[in-house]
């Protein structure tokens, strides 16, 4: 094996694999969340957002696909090495106890990842084919957050995708050899404000959608 | 009587036993009677084992050798805590008076594949020298000992080195570890000697050998949870996961195919 595939078959490589990716996803969450925010300022603006995006063409097919790779590349390194670590203590414990390092959003992130696997699906299944139907944009967000059962699925999967990004931001610049204070690194600190963001951000729509429509 | 006196207190053991490395081993209870609460964790084993040896029983075997906390032979899981729930000291430290009447301890060993249990609560950590022996020395001619200030080195720098020198090799950082990841005694390692000049030469190779070897071993992937930190008697931060992290690519991108 050549020595780019050794370091990237190594535990660290891996490692690397998901912190890359991991901030790739951080990056479009917040372009994505700009977006989305035209929403605030009426049908106009945010169709206005849409047809400007979709008016890019080739270039969004060409995110699409970059985005596509780096998700099923996060994932699938993900659950390898979730399952190698698994596979690390083939005994458990009998009495296990947080020393105080973890967060709940460190302990959780095998399960979020998933739960954010699911969500990310659901939510292409239902908003990107929709937006192919030519229908008025805004509408297809009133029409489905106008079910009170949407909107609450929408800010739990937020809250998820939060609690993902409050451990992985931090984590990310840890492995990548940038955590300079360790467990009090500044990166740990932007990491819950970027998580707040997220939570805040996106899940503030679906309410207003609801509460406007 | 001062707050501070000692007293004598009763707990209820729940320890691992196991014959040896391929028998199924469990947890047994023993009642650890007349502690006292001056005594060491391993001073209470010791008492429990004399008891164990009158009745004719098979004492609990556990790893201990200076019992001062500068060896890193002692350790065990207490309650889920590797070295118990005081911070910062190892198992032959942590003093009974941290314990109330009538509490219920279980005591595990170290877990992870790259772990074996020889018996009860010794496990074989030569997975840890190996990977010492894969690159945690420097290399120097013999001959006359060089002068002792002639490579100047800055204060905070050897500090660090020495922060990173204190890891006893215990291997509570691999118990506490919810991977059972060694990223913390290879990061120690790997820093003590590159942070200082003579041991920054052969960091690049150091650092690909050592992971190398650490990964063949069955040890998990570090997902920087910070358990090993708040767990390692010595206290030595992830920081020196993120200079490992460091070194590792550096070395890496220098490594041409076929040197290593």
């Amino acid at each position: 094996m050549n020595s780019f595939l050794n370091t990237i078959w190594s535990s660290i490589g891996k490692k690397w694999v998901m912190a890359i990716t991991g901030l790739s996803f951080c990056g479009f969450l917040v372009f994505h969340l700009l977006g989305n925010l035209t929403v605030y300022g009426g049908p106009e603006l945010f169709n206005w957002y849409v047809e400007h995006l979709h008016s890019l063409g080739v270039l969004i097919k060409i995110a699409e696909w970059v985005l596509l790779f780096l998700f099923l590349v996060h994932v699938i390194t993900g659950l390898l090495l979730a399952y190698e670590n698994y596979r690390a203590r083939p005994v458990r414990y009998a009495v296990s106890k947080t020393a105080g390092g973890r967060t709940l959003g460190s302990r959780s992130m095998a399960i979020t990842g998933i739960l954010i696997l699911a969500f990310v699906v659901f939510h292409l299944l239902t908003f990107r084919s929709a937006g192919q139907k030519e229908v008025g944009d805004l509408m297809i967000l009133t029409n489905w957050f106008h079910r009170p059962e949407m909107v609450a699925a929408y800010i739990m999967a937020m809250a998820v995708a939060a609690l993902h990004v409050s451990h992985g931001f931090w984590s990310a610049f840890q492995t990548l050899g940038a955590g300079h204070s360790g467990r009090k690194s500044k990166f740990k600190t932007a990491g819950i404000i970027l998580s707040l963001v997220v939570a805040f951000g996106f899940g503030c729509i679906p309410v207003f959608i609801s509460m406007v429509s | 009587m001062s707050a501070n006196a000692s007293k004598l207190i009763n707990l209820t053991l729940k320890v691992w036993r196991q014959k040896g490395p391929d028998v199924k081993g469990g947890l047994e209870t023993y009642e650890a009677k007349d502690i006292s609460t001056d005594m060491s964790f391993l001073e209470m084993f010791d008492v429990v084992n004399e008891g164990l040896i009158l009745e004719g029983k098979d004492p609990i075997s556990f790893d201990h050798d200076c019992r001062e906390g500068i060896c890193g032979a002692c350790g065990a899981v207490v309650n889920g805590r590797a070295h118990g729930p005081e911070e910062g000291t190892t198992l032959c430290q942590l003093h009974m008076r941290h314990f109330d009447d009538g509490d219920v301890v279980v005591v595990e060993p170290w877990r992870s594949k790259a772990f074996k249990i020889v018996k009860d609560l010794v496990v074989d950590r030569s997975a840890l020298d190996k990977i010492i022996q894969a690159g945690g020395y420097i290399s120097v001619n013999t001959g006359g000992a060089p002068d002792a200030n002639a490579i100047p080195i800055a204060q905070e720098v050897s500090d660090l080195a020495m922060d990173a020198a204190s890891c006893i090799g215990c291997g509570a950082c691999v118990a506490s570890c919810p991977n059972a990841s060694a990223m913390l005694f290879v990061g120690a390692k790997v820093s003590q000697l590159k942070l200082l000049p003579q041991g920054d030469i052969e960091s690049a190779k150091r650092a690909v050998t050592m992971v190398e070897t650490m990964d063949s071993l069955g040890f998990g992937n570090c997902t920087n949870e910070g358990e090993c930190e708040v767990e390692c008697p010595k206290g030595i931060s992830i920081t020196n996961i993120a200079r490992l992290n460091r070194s590792y690519f550096k070395a890496r991108s220098l490594f041409k195919k076929g040197v290593n």
